[in-house]
Formats: C-alpha cells, sequence, structure tokens
C-alpha cells in the first residue's frame, strides 16, 4: 500500500542538476534514512516524493501506483519541514487540526483524534499556546502531531531534529523512532547526521551529490562502505584512508607491505577504532595530539606524510610528539580503488 | 556629584535643542496657534479679534458647506480605501508568485505612486475631457452620448474616486509585497500538501498574517484620505457646487480664498480630532485581532 518506489529520477533546473538517476525503493512500515552531505539532493528528493518539486525524469511509485506528476495533497503522505512550517498565527489546536478543517471532517471525529495525537506526542496541555509560546522542541512536536493526526501511511521529515540541543535531540530521536514502529508508517527522513542515520534506520540511502552512494542496512554501510565517500561519511570519527604505494608484491603504507594482490593505486582504510597500539610489530607512527572525549582519546598521528587517528580507550596525553606502534586485524581492513573509489575485496590484507 | 548631573543635563538639552526648535516652531505651536485662534473671532481693521468661545464651532454646525464637504470626506474614504486595499493585495499576491517580466510588472504597477497627483490630474483630466477625452471618446464607439465627467455633480466625486485608488493602490502593494516575501514559502507548502486550496491558503494562513501590514495601510490610506487634496485644484477646484470638494480643500478655501482664519482653525481643529479618533480607534479595535510576529 505505501511502498515507494524511485526509478531513474533526476531532478534539474536548467544546467544545474539537482538529482541525478536515483533508485531506490523504501517498503511498507520501513524506516528509511535519506543521509548525504549539504548540498547533496536529500531535500530535493524528499520534496519530490510529497509533490512540491516536478519531477525533470524517472517514475515516481507510490503503493504501486504512478505518482510523478500527482498532486501533493493526493499522494496521502505528511510532511515535517525542517523549520516546522507551523502557522504562527493559528495555536496548536488550530495548527494540528488544519488538514482536517480543509477536508471538513465532523468535529467529533476532530475532537477524538486531536485527543488521541496530543495525547501521543505529550501536547495535551499546551493546546491553545501559538507557536511562538513553545519551546523548539514542543514545537517540533506540534509538527509532528500534524504530521500524524491525518493518519496517512507515508510521512516525509526534512532534518526535523536539527534545531535541537544535543539531549533533547537524543530523546525526540528515541520517541520518532517509537512513534513509527507503534504507528506503522512508512517513514523517510532526512538528515546530514550520520549518527541520527545509524541509530534511528532500518535502511539508509546514502547520497552524495545527486547520487546514491550506498544504500542498505546500517551496519552494512558501517561494515562494508561500498566506496570510499561512504567509508569517510560513516562513522565517527571517519575511517582512515591512506595512499598506498605500489611494491612487487602489492602495496605499502611507508615502507611496510599490508595489501596483496592490489591491482593498481588504491586505498587502505581501517577505522580508528579498529586500531590498537602495540610494542612491537604494526607500523611505526608519530603521535601528534590527543582529544580526550571521556570514555576514549582520540589520538591523531602522522605515517609518513600522511595522517590518522586512532581511538584508544582511557585518557592519553601527548605533551609533545612521540613515537609509537599501532596495528590492526586484518579482517578490519577496507580497501578501495584509488581512481574510482569503489570497494576492491579482491585485495588481501596481509598481518602486521 | 551634583556638579557633574547638572552639567550633563546641559550637555544633553543642548544637543535635544535643534530638533527641539524646529519641532516646536513648525509643529507645536501651529497647533496650539490654530486650537487658540479657533476660540476668536476674525479680526478686520474695524473689529479686532475677540475671544468668542465656542460661537465659531456653533457656526460651522449651521454650516450647509461644512456639512456637505464632511459627507464628501465619508463617501470619497469609504470609496477609495476598501477597493485600493483589495487592489493591493490582488497586485502584491500576483507579482509575488513566479510570472515572466516579474519585475516589470512590479514597477508598472508602482508607477502610479512615483508620479506627483499634480502630473496624476493632468493625465486623468485627458481621460475625463468631454468629447475629446479618452472616455468619451470610447463610449462614442458604443454610441453613447458625449459625458461631462468632472462637470456632473452626480459623476464628479466617482472621477476623483477612481483617480485616488489608481494612485494609491500601486503603493499600498509595496507594503504588502514586502510583508508577503516574509513568509516563509513551507507554510504554502505546508497548506498545500494538507490539499487547502489556494483561497483557504489566502483566507486563513496568508490575509491573517497580513494584518500588521493592512493595519498600517489602513491608517495612512484613512488619513490620506483627509489629507491629499492636490487634484482637486487641477481637476475640479472642489466644484461644481462643491460636489468634490473635500474638508481640507474647503479649510484652504476658507483660510485663502475667504480670508476667515478664524473659522479655518475651527474646522482644522476638527479635522484633527477627527483623525485622532480614528487612529486610536483602529489601533484600538484592529490590534486585538492583529497577529504580530
Ligand atoms: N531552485 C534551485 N535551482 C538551482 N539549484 C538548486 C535549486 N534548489 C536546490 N538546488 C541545488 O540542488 C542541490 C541539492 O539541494 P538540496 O536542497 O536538495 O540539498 P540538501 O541535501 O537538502 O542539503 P542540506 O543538507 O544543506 O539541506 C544543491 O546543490 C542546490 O544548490
Ligand atoms: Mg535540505
Amino acid at each position: 500500500m505505501s511502498t515507494i518506489e524511485l526509478s531513474g529520477i533526476t531532478k534539474r533546473w536548467g544546467e544545474a542538476i539537482g538529482v541525478d538517476n536515483v533508485s531506490f525503493r523504501v517498503d511498507e512500515g520501513t524506516f528509511a534514512i535519506l543521509l548525504g552531505p549539504s548540498g547533496c539532493g536529500k531535500s530535493t528528493t524528499l520534496r519530490m516524493i510529497a509533490g512540491l518539486e516536478d519531477v525533470s525524469e524517472g517514475v515516481l511509485s507510490i503503493g504501486g501506483n504512478d505518482m510523478t506528476s500527482t498532486p501533493a495533497a493526493d499522494r496521502k503522505l505528511s510532511m515535517v519541514f525542517q523549520s516546522y512550517a507551523l502557522f504562527p498565527h493559528l495555536n496548536v489546536e488550530e495548527n494540528i487540526l488544519f488538514g482536517l478543517k480543509v477536508r471538513k471532517t465532523p468535529p467529533a471525529e476532530m475532537a477524538t483524534r486531536l485527543a488521541k495525537v496530543a495525547e501521543i506526542v505529550g501536547l495535551s496541555g499546551l493546546l491553545d499556546r501559538k507557536p511562538s509560546q513553545l519551546s523548539g522542541g514542543q514545537r517540533q512536536r506540534v509538527a509532528l502531531a500534524r504530521a500524524i493526526i491525518a493518519e496517512n501511511p507515508i510521512c516525509l521529515m526534512d532534518e526535523p531534529l536539527s534545531n535541537l540541543d544535543a539531549k533533547l535531540r537524543q530523546e525526540m530521536r528515541i520517541e520518532i523512532r517509537a512513534l513509527q514502529q507503534r504507528l506503522g508508517m512508512t517513514v523517510i527522513y532526512v538528515t546530514h547526521d550520520q549518527a541520527e542515520a545509524m541509530s534511528m534506520g532500518d535502511k539508509v540511502i546514502l547520497l552524495n551529490d545527486g547520487k546514491i552512494e550506498q544504500e542498505g542496512a546500517p551496519d552494512v554501510l558501517y561494515d562494508r562502505p561500498a566506496t570510499a565517500f561512504a567509508a569517510s561519511f560513516i562513522g565517527t570519527p571517519p575511517m582512515n584512508l591512506l595512499k598506498t604505494v605500489a611494491v612487487d608484491s602489492g602495496a605499502a603504507i611507508d615502507g611496510t607491505t599490508v595489501l596483496e594482490g592490489t591491482n593498481g593505486a588504491c586505498l587502505f582504510g581501517i577505522r580508528p577504532e579498529h586500531m590498537e597500539f602495540t610494542d612491537a610489530g604494526g607500523i611505526e607512527v608519530e603521535l601528534v595530539s590527543a582529544d580526550y572525549l571521556g570514555s576514549e582519546t582520540i589520538v591523531a598521528a602522522r605515517v609518513g606524510d600522511q595522517s590518522i587517528l586512532v581511538q584508544t580507550p582511557g585518557h592519553v596525553r601527548i605533551p609533545e610528539p612521540v613515537k609509537a606502534r599501532v596495528t590492526w586485524d586484518t579482517k578490519n581492513v577496507h580497501v578501495f580503488d584509488a581512481g574510482s573509489g569503489r570497494r576492491d575485496d579482491n585485495v588481501r590484507a596481509l598481518p602486521i | 556629584m551634583s556638579r557633574r548631573i547638572s552639567q550633563s543635563y546641559i550637555y544633553g538639552w543642548l544637543l535635544l535643542m535643534p530638533a527641539a526648535i524646529f519641532l516646536i516652531a513648525f509643529t507645536y505651536y501651529p497647533a496650539v496657534a490654530t486650537l487658540a485662534k479657533s476660540f476668536f473671532s476674525q479680526g478686520t481693521a474695524l473689529k479686532p479679534s475677540e475671544f468668542v468661545g465656542f460661537e465659531n464651532f456653533a457656526y460651522m454646525l449651521d454650516d450647509d458647506v461644512f456639512w456637505k464637504v464632511a459627507w464628501n470626506n465619508i463617501m470619497y474614504a469609504v470609496g477609495t480605501i476598501p477597493i485600493s486595499i483589495a487592489l493591493a493585495i490582488l497586485m502584491a499576491v500576483w507579482v509575488n508568485g513566479k510570472l515572466p517580466l516579474r519585475s516589470i510588472t512590479r514597477m508598472a504597477y508602482f508607477t502610479p505612486t512615483i508620479l506627483p497627483m499634480i502630473a496624476v490630474a493632468n493625465i486623468w483630466l485627458f481621460f475625463y475631457t468631454p468629447d475629446i477625452g479618452l472616455l468619451d471618446q470610447v463610449s462614442a464607439v458604443f454610441g453613447l452620448p458625449s459625458h461631462n465627467w468632472l462637470g456632473d455633480p452626480d459623476t464628479v466625486l466617482g472621477c476623483i474616486i477612481a483617480i485616488t485608488i489608481w494612485k494609491e493602490a500601486g503603493f499600498f502593494m509595496i507594503f504588502y509585497l514586502a510583508a508577503l516575501q516574509t513568509l516563509p514559502p513551507e507554510l504554502e507548502e505546508a497548506a498545500r500538501l494538507e490539499g487547502a486550496s489556494r483561497w483557504y491558503y489566502f483566507r486563513r494562513v496568508m490575509f491573517p498574517l497580513l494584518m500588521p501590514t493592512t493595519l498600517f495601510v489602513l491608517i495612512n490610506a484613512v488619513i490620506n484620505s483627509f489629507k491629499l487634496v492636490d487634484h482637486l485644484f487641477i481637476l475640479t477646484k472642489g466644484g461644481p457646487d462643491n460636489a468634490s470638494s473635500l474638508l481640507l480643500y474647503y479649510i484652504y478655501e476658507v483660510a485663502f480664498s475667504f480670508l476667515d482664519q478664524a473659522y479655518a482653525s475651527t474646522l482644522t481643529v476638527v479635522l484633527l480630532l477627527m483623525l485622532a479618533l480614528i487612529a486610536v480607534g483602529q489601533f484600538y479595535f484592529l490590534d486585538k485581532r492583529v497577529h504580530y510576529r
């Protein structure tokens, strides 16, 4: 009923391309995340699904029906805007009921639905306030209430939490996710925050420069990034991507052969949390500085002329540069083609 | 300590003085003098001016011309204000949308405003002139008889009203256009997603959010309807038979044609009182309905 499918969707404004031949499918009841850096086309994609922006090329189908050029109001979906888009002159109740009033819902039904939704989002005591008299989190809830009272099977959200502080954002993530599961909604959620994507999504669609880099479950994106971009975008701190030098048997970093079976120039990827300090073996690095985060420390180091980050438990202080050795487990090594950035699983990592 | 304070007082007053002198000389003194004059008779060489209390006001109540121009002024306000505001909103919404040659369209609507009223009156004189004017030329095509638009007491006020609407709507449009551009486009999109028609959106969202502008424009329009009389000098001189005369024009006539400064002062005081009352009333009644962001 509410499966959303994009095939070859492109958005152009004259010469400029915002979204370039994007295809993906979001099954009914799925919490899907559109993730990517600023300007990669997330909002544009979402707005095309909503019907607020015309599709230049491609087919959009919702629930098996072609909806590429259906008016927004007939697509049976709700949207939460980044700026909330609450009507400033209407109070909370009128804001939530706006759509039902447009559709001339009987007053008795409006009252029961309002009571139910206000209960769900926890706004019952605030119904006669104006949006300007609410906190950011409360406004966000009003926007959410307005989206769910329509009882549409699909809800689109464009960075709804970006205006909130870290703690509230954490709470709202959990609430939105719980709400989605309780109501069985199909949600497409836009964010540029990869932590948000990893913690909320059933499925993450990673966009870069208008194209899909990778799509899949959060752990797939983390464990097997398909491209160097995906590798560096997912995870905090990001994955280390080191340039290697070709040697006869494979590729080397700073004189140590770490890969075999390489075919041309490649990037050696290892996550900071998958490296550890060692007394013997490994490769030699020069520790430069340390960033203490409480439960762990992120150490910045240099290998030859390249920088890497190493995550280590506890509190490490580096008052002045010092030599150390780091090592890793070969199963945590990712290799990418230096030219195309594609993942290359034919290369074998060597134990060091 | 106290010397420091008094010194800074003097300093403060010195800084205020230039502005204060001009304000007093050109605003407060004339206003107070006018009020005072309205209680005195007009002095002549033989009979010096003397205090007459409310005699001038009593005379005014008996003055048929006063009642006529007051009524004209009300008709003029009622005829111009709602239509020019409605037109202004319509034009603003129109030129705020996506249309080709948008800035030229905006400019075209705004042009009447930047013309001086005297020039506007001359343009419209050409429209209204009997036989050779534009209106008569067009109506002649349909076989209608020639009509002296400005010479007929039944049509003259309507003609003046049309000119004023033509001139003011573009001016008010600018305020509405500015206000419309501060409305976030997401509001319109949110309403569209809910299935609201354009008219529903206008009625329930856009118009209420434009209320602060409407209040501002309304007050300006009311004041203008009592204040703007330049076109009368060119077009009708208040005639025929005071059919197009407005309060301020009548005050001008009384003061400078009939040279009765005392009675003119009386009329001025009444005009000011009316304007003050209207402004206070508007703020008082409308403020409760206006949503300020
Ligand atoms: N009306 C337009 N005309 C031309 N280019 C546009 C237009 N709207 C958006 N773009 C371009 O399309 C690209 C994608 O924009 P979009 O708003 O979808 O980015 P986004 O991924 O949502 O970014 P953010 O995270 O900053 O919101 C951007 O490069 C933007 O400059
Ligand atoms: Mg965006």
